[in-house]
């Protein structure tokens, strides 16, 4: 995973609630075995409207997109991370997301910041005409408006994004301890085994 | 010094930890892992990168079921009838490569246990009270059914499970939904589960793991309890389950996977132990009386947005939050419905009966009794039954099920996800209307378009008899 310190940038005002994981990408692009192009199908349905603030030619190489509540919900499929990632996303802000996206969304180093909602309409009051910066290390949103919006992130993403770590490589190295784990179960819970 | 009183939720969780660092994070042991075609090719080609080998396939199964046409799939010379869509058929030879290569257990395409791998996992006995089970899917709360730890899983996620059979994960919060009473003649657990989200709304559970309590689930079958926590995720939580009790027992007893002579004795005996100690508390707690549950149906496109038959499509100015009246009129205008419509009066040209929320035999007797003798109507163009798997398909043709869905003029298909998700031939038409057993309203779920009504089998299977959607209590058996 690459390094994610600082996003700023022009940010994509949507402001939807509840923007499922279809909407993010129809489940006919599902059909590859790649991670890459799935830009393409992003918000197919959304961008397919006259009008959309995806067509906004200043929004077009945004890195940030601002929704509403419970971004993300609906299907576990990684590909809306992938899909975001492949059309240049590379943080979302919202009042809320689904559990799952937001654990898709740190594997992929989409930084998924979560802000009350008066703070992301004042956020999606901003966007319409200036850039917004992000920095992880400080935790903070801010404007070319002196607005400075604090958000909590759990300390391990926090660290594993800072460092561009490889969470897989992480855990490979506590194998003595799932190992452990594995023979006391074998022993205690032998049913386990199918 | 007595122990802190658990939920059923800590229990499970207590007896996965592998490691708990100081920040809370917790390595958790993964006991079962469910692997299909659609969200694992790019984990395996991440471990092959890597150089990084499956730990465990022993406690993984694979099968295909997201992609496959349900459409018959071996010709009459025995051969296998091979998948029109290039992309589909190069993901479906993935799997099929990918998970012998890594010793891991295959049901394929052709073999009579295929079928949608939240439905296999309980009928092989893969699925256990009290165990740890992902998928890279997020209805895998369904296998919550059988008293077990289940949700959903991003595809590296799935390539974590397959390389060290832990996940890194925080505890959720803990929700409970206590149902008491008895529901009516008529409102079956698919009715319960739309009712919850409608109660706690698409973002009510969020952070938290269910746990359904009450007298209604203690007297529900396993097949209820499977489509009740498969929708946990509709109301926003990972996961959903109930505690395991003598149905769960029986339904597992001699089921291909399960532990066999002793080792059963000694599991039964760990998985009574498997319910929220009296005194535990939860972190939210919401109560339902059974008794106010009619059948259920959903009218816009978010499962939060549903009504009893009984009632009509809503104006959006009767919702408080000026974002959801927008929601709202937005849903309404892709549904193409006019506020204050009666929901009897919608007009249907489909009907789906199947999807890893109901297509298993319970669902397809359901479904059964209320066609009996009767047929779709003239405006139902395309009505299809899918089968959970080859083996609910045989179960249900044994007891002439099939007969009556021919005869009522549905297709019997070849098990899989079907139209539940549009990414195989079967597909609602754009602007066309679904009475759907699925368990997702969104916008385009059906295909590009298509406007998804969900309801229950038997509510489906009146919908289908009277054309349009209807009070399966007023059709008698």
């Amino acid at each position: 995973m690459d390094k994610v310190s600082t996003i700023e940038g022009r940010a994509i005002p949507l402001g939807l609630k509840n923007v499922d994981t279809d909407v993010i990408i129809p489940a006919h692009w599902l059909k590859t075995v790649r991670r890459e192009g799935l830009g393409k199908g992003a918000f197919e349905t959304i961008r397919a409207a006259p009008g959309n603030p995806f067509d906004v030619e200043d929004f077009a190489d945004a890195p940030i997109l601002i929704a509403g509540d419970n971004f993300g919900c609906g299907s576990s499929r990684e590909h809306a991370a992938w899909a975001m990632l492949d059309m240049g996303l590379r943080a979302v802000i919202a009042p809320s997301f689904s559990d799952i996206f937001s654990g898709n969304a740190f594997k992929n180093g989409i930084l998924a910041v979560e802000l009350p909602q008066e703070q992301v309409d004042r956020l999606l009051e901003v966007a319409r005409t200036d850039p917004i910066a992000i920095d992880l290390e400080s935790q903070t949103v801010t404007t070319p408006f002196q607005d400075r919006f604090v958000f909590e992130i759990d300390a391990f993403r926090k660290h594993c994004l800072l460092e561009g770590l490889d969470e897989v490589g992480l855990t490979l190295a506590r194998d003595t301890a799932i190992s452990d784990f594995e023979t006391r179960m074998a022993r205690q819970k032998p049913w386990l085994i199918p | 010094m007595a122990s802190k009183p658990r939920t059923l939720y800590e229990k499970i969780w207590d007896a996965h930890v592998v490691e708990r660092r100081e920040d809370g994070t917790c390595l958790l042991y993964i006991d079962r892992h469910l692997v299909h075609e659609v969200t694992s090719p790019q984990a395996f080609e991440a471990l092959r990168l890597a150089g990084r080998k499956v730990r465990r396939p022993d406690l993984t199964l694979a099968v295909p079921d997201h992609n496959l046409p349900t459409t018959a799939r071996t010709a009459p010379d025995g051969s296998r009838v091979p998948i029109a869509d290039p992309q589909s058929a190069a993901q479906l030879a993935a799997l099929e490569a990918n998970a012998p290569a890594a010793g891991i257990r295959y049901i394929d395409a052709v073999a009579p246990e295929q079928g949608i791998v939240h439905v296999v996992g309980p009928e092989q006995g893969f699925s256990l009270p009290g165990t740890t089970i992902v998928c890279g899917d997020s209805h895998t709360a369904a296998h919550g059914g059988v008293g077990a730890l289940a949700f959903g899983i991003g595809t590296s996620e799935v390539e974590h499970v397959l390389a060290t059979q832990t996940l890194q994960l925080r505890p959720s919060k803990t929700m409970e939904v206590r149902v008491e009473g008895k529901l009516g003649p008529g409102v079956t657990p698919k009715d319960l589960i739309l009712h919850i989200i409608g109660v706690i709304g698409t973002g009510g559970g969020t952070g938290h793991v269910i746990e359904y309590r009450g007298q209604v689930f203690e007297r529900m079958s396993v097949e209820g309890r499977l489509t009740v926590c498969n929708m946990s995720i509709e109301g926003g939580a990972r996961a959903g389950l109930i505690a395991p009790d003598d149905i769960v027992f029986d339904y597992l007893k001699g089921r291909p996977m399960s532990p066999k002579g002793a080792e059963w004795d000694a599991a039964v005996e760990y998985w009574r132990t498997l319910n929220s100690d009296e005194g535990a508390v939860f972190d939210k707690s919401v109560t339902i009386n059974a008794a106010d549950i009619a059948p259920t149906v959903s009218w816009g496109t978010s499962p939060e947005d549903v009504a009893p038959i009984t009632g009509a499509v809503p104006l959006p100015e009767s919702f408080a939050d000026p974002s959801k009246q927008e929601a709202v009129r937005k849903s309404l205008d892709y549904m193409g419905l006019e506020p204050g419509t009666a929901l009897q009066d919608v007009a249907i040209e489909n009907v789906f009966i199947g999807s890893c929320t109901n297509s298993r035999i319970e669902d397809l007797r359901s479904a059964a009794a209320v066609l009996k003798g009767r047929r779709k109507a003239v405006g139902v163009r395309w009505a299809i039954v899918v089968p959970g798997s080859g083996l609910v398909k045989r179960q249900a043709e044994a007891e002439g099920l099939d007969r009556i869905f021919t005869e009522a003029g549905f297709e019997w298909r070849e098990p899989g996800c079907s139209a539940c998700l549009a990414m195989n031939p079967d597909k609602v038409p754009p602007g066309e209307r679904c009475a759907s057993t699925s368990n997702r309203n969104f916008v385009g779920r059906q295909g590009p378009g298509a406007r998804t009504h969900l309801v229950s089998p038997a509510m489906a299977a009146a919908a289908a008899v009277v054309g349009h959607l209807t009070d399966v209590r007023n059709l008698g058996e």
